[in-house]
């Protein structure tokens, strides 16, 4: 019973790792950067949320649509400002700028809403929980969990049916082939961003709701362990930060919880190691063949 | 006509002004160093907060004695503690209320016993803060001190024997206090039952609740401050767990986090010097000019700061301090007078040996209805 | 010697002449008293900082690898210097401060060394952002494992235990889990570290300079030309990444010894990604660059202290502009163009031009 608790636990943790892990995974893909500021505009969703629900008073609904419609806006005015003229840069001037970036909103949240954490509020989403015999399941970890799902489906949909969605994948795969039959780059990673920066909202609501305290640097770690899910599915592969992600999460629980609390970050990123040794480029990640 | 009166006027009034402060007045050049960005801002602003509602109050009386207040950051990090520090003194300080954590505390003090400066820090709890150092002082209870106490008051009141405790093993204030707690409670007979940890990191607690409400606890012990404390109670809520949740003084806080359900931390209880909530003419005095001034209700720490001021001044009137002492001759009158002294603060009736460690009694209060209620 | 060899060899030769000035000046103001608290006291931190971005350099700007972890080398050679410093003292009472310096630095390095070897063995067969995501996952590692390490002395010998405190209660204790090292006895000074530059600039200049330098370069620019002229990527990759960590583990143990305690939290995530920043922003590949901008860098937050909480949020906003400003290729076009109708119109097509900063 207590491997069943631990289980859904980490199912619950790692969805929510895995929203985040689809925005740098997307990313990733198409524009080839690791925006090390994903993390801090999931702490901006968490607080826009909580503007929404404490503050002005609107249903939660509409909270995670202000969220998510601020933190699309945010997404798209980052990658506009600081990344487009660095298109042409070498990478890690463009991860020291994502770095920056990073610094800069945790210390405009500071400045905004000032250093004492606030609590997410209890609503819909983590106001009750279910019983199963002796498992109490929280309701958000269902609803995480639930929206995981759907995100993934709506995804996959979205990049194999869609015009954009065959523009994303080929501009991931060859960037300049893409430019030569006529699809526009810009666009295409412009409109990348606003999806990245939409999931990073319902993550950080999803992340707030079940660990309901929202500070300046409340974005930072989580961030770091979705980034590290998405090299664990393999980096730039959609099911890849799915799968990496509720795996890291169940690794993360299931390590604190039979090895030792004190290195459960040390366990998971051992294991991060040895799969990273076994499979180069992730679980699901393709080899690139190089061209000489 | 009129100009030249006015002149006149003026220059009467500044002559008057002047001779007034030339006179009496004595100012004290106090650095408060903390944490004002970074992960730990919110302890190292309300320590400065704290104590400049105190400067302002102690400088708008217009007693013999005025605060100017010197703020520093050290990002509660070592090697920025001692930057500071050093521009705290090339600014000229007399003497430092901080610092407000523990490490960095530990590293300028030792310095400041090199160099014979003063410190009196209202928060920095750890034994290692005065440990083979005459120079520094503490408002707040040592961990030691507070671990103690708790196993003894749960013993005496008899709350339960199963305990479990969940801490922060990465820091120096819940480890410090889970040490002795420990000691203690195996000396009056109380189980442990589980132990475990989490870091400064840690989001998800739901192993740590688990294995508490697998052990069967009647008590959960969290020497811990009240973030990761409302995070605990939430998931113990989720899991439906309902033990005794003591805590210690870091605790304070809890209820005043914007949008925390107070329903949850229903029946915790603590010990602590302080509530803000509190009726006391002087708490009530001081919640309302902190909340004027920023807009926030001020936590424990922000109240150690607030006595951490009248101390230092109370302190160096009767030292004898004046203007143009430097730190070094400041030090050792300031260590003479403290050891004299008794004050009754925000924070209770305090009294201090030369170890550096405070006297005075903390208070067990349960939460009731959201609100604070005390026991004897 | 041919003009490109002359020419790296005056700017090797101002690179030393510039550490050196430094030196004496600075020396001199702390002789003469004119210096301020301040800057006195961040001295030995400017020396440790300088010898982590020379030798990040050394393995992001000529080896072609982003490293996320440098910081837990530092880490680990800090504890390390702060023990054998503890133990130096207590069990065999040596009192000679600089003999006992040395020696920490040199075990610093050492087991930084060591630490390096172990993760570049598999790290280093693994490519671009999975390296740097592995480097990252062993500095985590590393901060993981010394946040539960107890090592004290008890009954007159060293003593360590792991996840849980075992020693003594009387014990003396040199590093105590979540408290860090403790107590220990600040002992480096600014001569020391000044040394330890030097030491550090000798090393990577002499090795980049090398047949093994060339090689490694030759792997970063184009590793499969590399490797089908022979040269192995791995063996000389290794050389870098272990050199690095060697020194890094040497400015941990000057960096640890100069103040009374060290905590795992200073060595996080955050600190490799503040070294990688001197990196960058100092030019990769550029070892001058480097020395300027981590010392720069250093103080800089100290000089705006006035600005207090806006002080990080300017850090941030430069840092973006200057990325923005140093890569953008029309920026970059601009400012050349700039630079060279200001030389055309001074100087008459002098064609001599340092190539520090150049990179693919």
């Amino acid at each position: 019973m207590i491997f069943l608790d631990n289980l859904i636990n980490g199912l619950s943790l790692g969805s929510i790792y895995a929203i985040i892990a689809l925005g740098y995974t997307m990313v990733y893909g198409i524009a080839k950067m690791l925006n090390f500021a994903h993390g801090d505009v999931i702490m901006v969703g968490g607080y826009m949320a909580f503007c929404g629900l404490q503050y002005w008073g609107v249903p939660t609904v509409l909270s995670l649509v202000i969220a998510m419609a601020v933190c699309t806006v945010l997404g798209v005015t980052i990658e506009g400002l600081a990344y487009r003229p660095l298109r042409q840069a070498p990478g890690l001037a463009v991860l020291i700028t994502a770095i920056g970036m990073s610094y800069l909103l945790q210390n405009l949240a500071l400045m905004i809403w000032g250093a004492n954490p606030k609590s997410f509020p209890t609503t819909f989403i983590n106001g009750s929980s279910i019983r199963l015999g002796s498992l109490n399941i929280s309701s958000a970890t269902v609803y995480t969990i639930l929206a995981n799902v759907i995100i993934m489906v709506l995804l996959t949909l979205f990049t194999s049916r869609t015009r954009m969605g065959k523009a994303m994948r080929c501009v991931s795969q060859d960037r300049g082939a893409a430019q030569l039959m006529g699809i526009n780059v810009n666009r295409t990673i412009t409109v990348t961003f606003a999806i990245g920066s939409a999931l990073a909202a319902i993550a950080g609501v999803l992340l707030c709701s079940s660990y309901p305290i929202l500070q300046p640097t409340t974005g930072s770690m989580p961030g770091i362990k979705a980034f590290t899910a998405a090299v664990f599915g393999g980096i730039g592969s959609i099911p890849g930060a799915m799968l990496g992600g509720v795996l890291l999460g169940v690794i993360e629980i299931f390590g604190k919880a039979y090895i030792s609390t004190e290195l459960g970050d040390a366990i998971v990123f051992a294991v991060l190691i040895v799969v990273l040794l076994v499979r180069p480029t992730g679980l699901l990640g393709k080899a690139v063949r190089e061209k000489v | 006509m009129k100009k030249v009166l006015a002149l006149i006027l003026a220059l009467a009034m500044s002559l008057a002004v002047c001779s007034a402060f030339a006179e009496d007045t004595v100012t004290l050049r106090i650095a408060h160093i903390g944490p004002t960005t970074g992960a730990a801002a919110l302890y190292g602003l309300a320590t400065q907060h704290g104590a400049e509602v105190a400067a302002a109050e102690i400088n708008a009386e217009g007693g013999k004695y005025r605060v100017e207040l010197i703020c520093e950051d050290d990002e509660h990090n070592v090697e920025k503690a001692i930057n500071a520090y050093n521009a705290a003194l090339d600014a000229n300080a007399q003497m430092i209320l901080g610092n407000t954590t523990s490490k960095p505390c530990e590293a300028a003090g030792a310095q400041g016993y090199m160099d014979r400066v003063f410190f009196l820090t209202p928060s920095a709890s750890s034994t290692a803060v005065t440990e083979d150092k005459d120079n520094v002082y503490q408002i707040c209870f040592s961990d030691p001190n507070q671990g103690a106490a708790s196993a003894e008051y749960i013993a005496s009141h008899n709350l339960g024997t199963r305990i479990a405790i969940i801490y922060n093993n990465a820091d120096v204030y819940s480890t410090g206090i889970r040490d002795t707690f420990v000691e203690k409670a195996q000396e009056k007979g109380l189980t442990i039952v589980t132990e475990s940890t989490f870091t400064d990191e840690t989001t998800d607690f739901t192993v740590q609740v688990g294995e508490a409400k697998d052990a069967g606890a009647e008590i959960v012990f969290l020497p811990i401050y009240y973030t990761p404390a409302s995070m605990i109670l939430k998931t113990a809520s989720d899991k439906g767990f309902s033990p005794i949740f003591f805590g210690v003084d870091g605790m304070d806080g809890i209820l005043d986090v914007e949008g925390f359900d107070t329903s949850l931390a229903e029946g915790v209880m603590l010990l602590t010097p302080f509530v803000a909530s509190s009726e006391d003419e002087n708490v009530v005095k001081f919640v309302n000019s902190y909340k004027e001034a920023y807009n926030e209700i001020p936590i424990q720490f922000a109240a150690d700061a607030y006595d951490g001021i009248y101390i230092l001044v109370k302190a160096a009137e009767k030292a004898g301090i004046t203007s143009e002492m430097a730190y070094d001759e400041v030090c050792d009158l300031m260590i003479a007078a403290i050891q004299e002294i008794e004050v009754d603060g925000l924070t209770g009736h305090m009294t201090w040996d030369s170890t550096g460690a405070v006297t005075k009694t903390p208070m067990a209060a349960t939460i009731v209805d959201g609100k604070y209620v005390f026991e004897d | 010697m041919t003009k490109a060899k002359r020419n790296r060899l005056i700017y090797n030769m101002i690179t030393y002449g510039l550490v050196i000035a430094a030196f004496i000046i600075l020396q001199s103001m702390v002789d003469a008293k004119t210096i301020t608290r301040s800057l006195k006291g961040q001295l030995v931190p400017i020396c440790a900082w300088v010898v982590m971005a020379v030798s990040l350099n050394l393995v992001i700007g000529f080896s072609g690898e982003l490293s996320l972890g440098h910081a837990g080398f530092m880490s680990v050679g800090a504890y390390t210097g702060t023990i054998v410093s503890g133990w130096m003292l207590n069990v065999f009472d040596v009192q000679d401060t600089t003999l006992r310096l040395v020696v920490a630095i040199l075990a610093g390095g050492l087991m930084a060394g060591l630490a390096g070897t172990l993760i570049g063995i598999p790290v280093l067969r693994l490519r671009g952002d999975y390296l740097a995501i592995v480097t990252l996952a062993f500095g985590e590692i590393i901060r993981n494992l010394v946040n539960v390490l107890y090592v004290g002395i008890a009954d007159g010998r060293l003593q360590a235990s792991f996840l849980k405190k075992t020693l003594p209660s009387q014990a003396i204790m040199l590093v105590d889990g979540a408290k860090g090292a403790v107590k220990i006895k600040p002992i480096s000074n600014f001569t020391m570290g000044f040394i330890l530059v030097m030491i550090t600039l000798i090393v990577v200049i002499n090795l980049i300079n090398s047949r093994t330098g060339r090689a490694i370069q030759a792997t970063r620019d184009n590793r499969i030309a590399a490797e089908s002229m022979g040269v192995s990527v791995i063996r000389y990759k290794m050389t870098a990444f272990v050199t690095a960590s060697v020194l890094a583990g040497m400015a941990g143990a000057l960096y640890g010894l100069n103040a009374t305690t060290v905590v795992p939290t200073q060595f996080t995530f955050n600190q490799s990604i503040n070294v990688l920043v001197f990196v960058v922003l100092g030019g990769l590949g550029n070892i001058l660059g480097s020395v300027i901008s981590a010392a720069f860098l250093t103080v800089l937050p100290e000089l705006l202290r006035e600005f207090s909480d806006l002080r990080m949020l300017l850090y941030a906003i430069v840092l973006i502009l200057v990325m923005i400003f140093t890569n953008n290729p029309l920026i970059r076009d601009f400012i050349g163009r700039l630079f060279q109708s200001l030389r055309r119109r001074f100087s008459h097509g002098s064609q001599d031009e340092t190539t520090g900063g150049e990179t693919k």
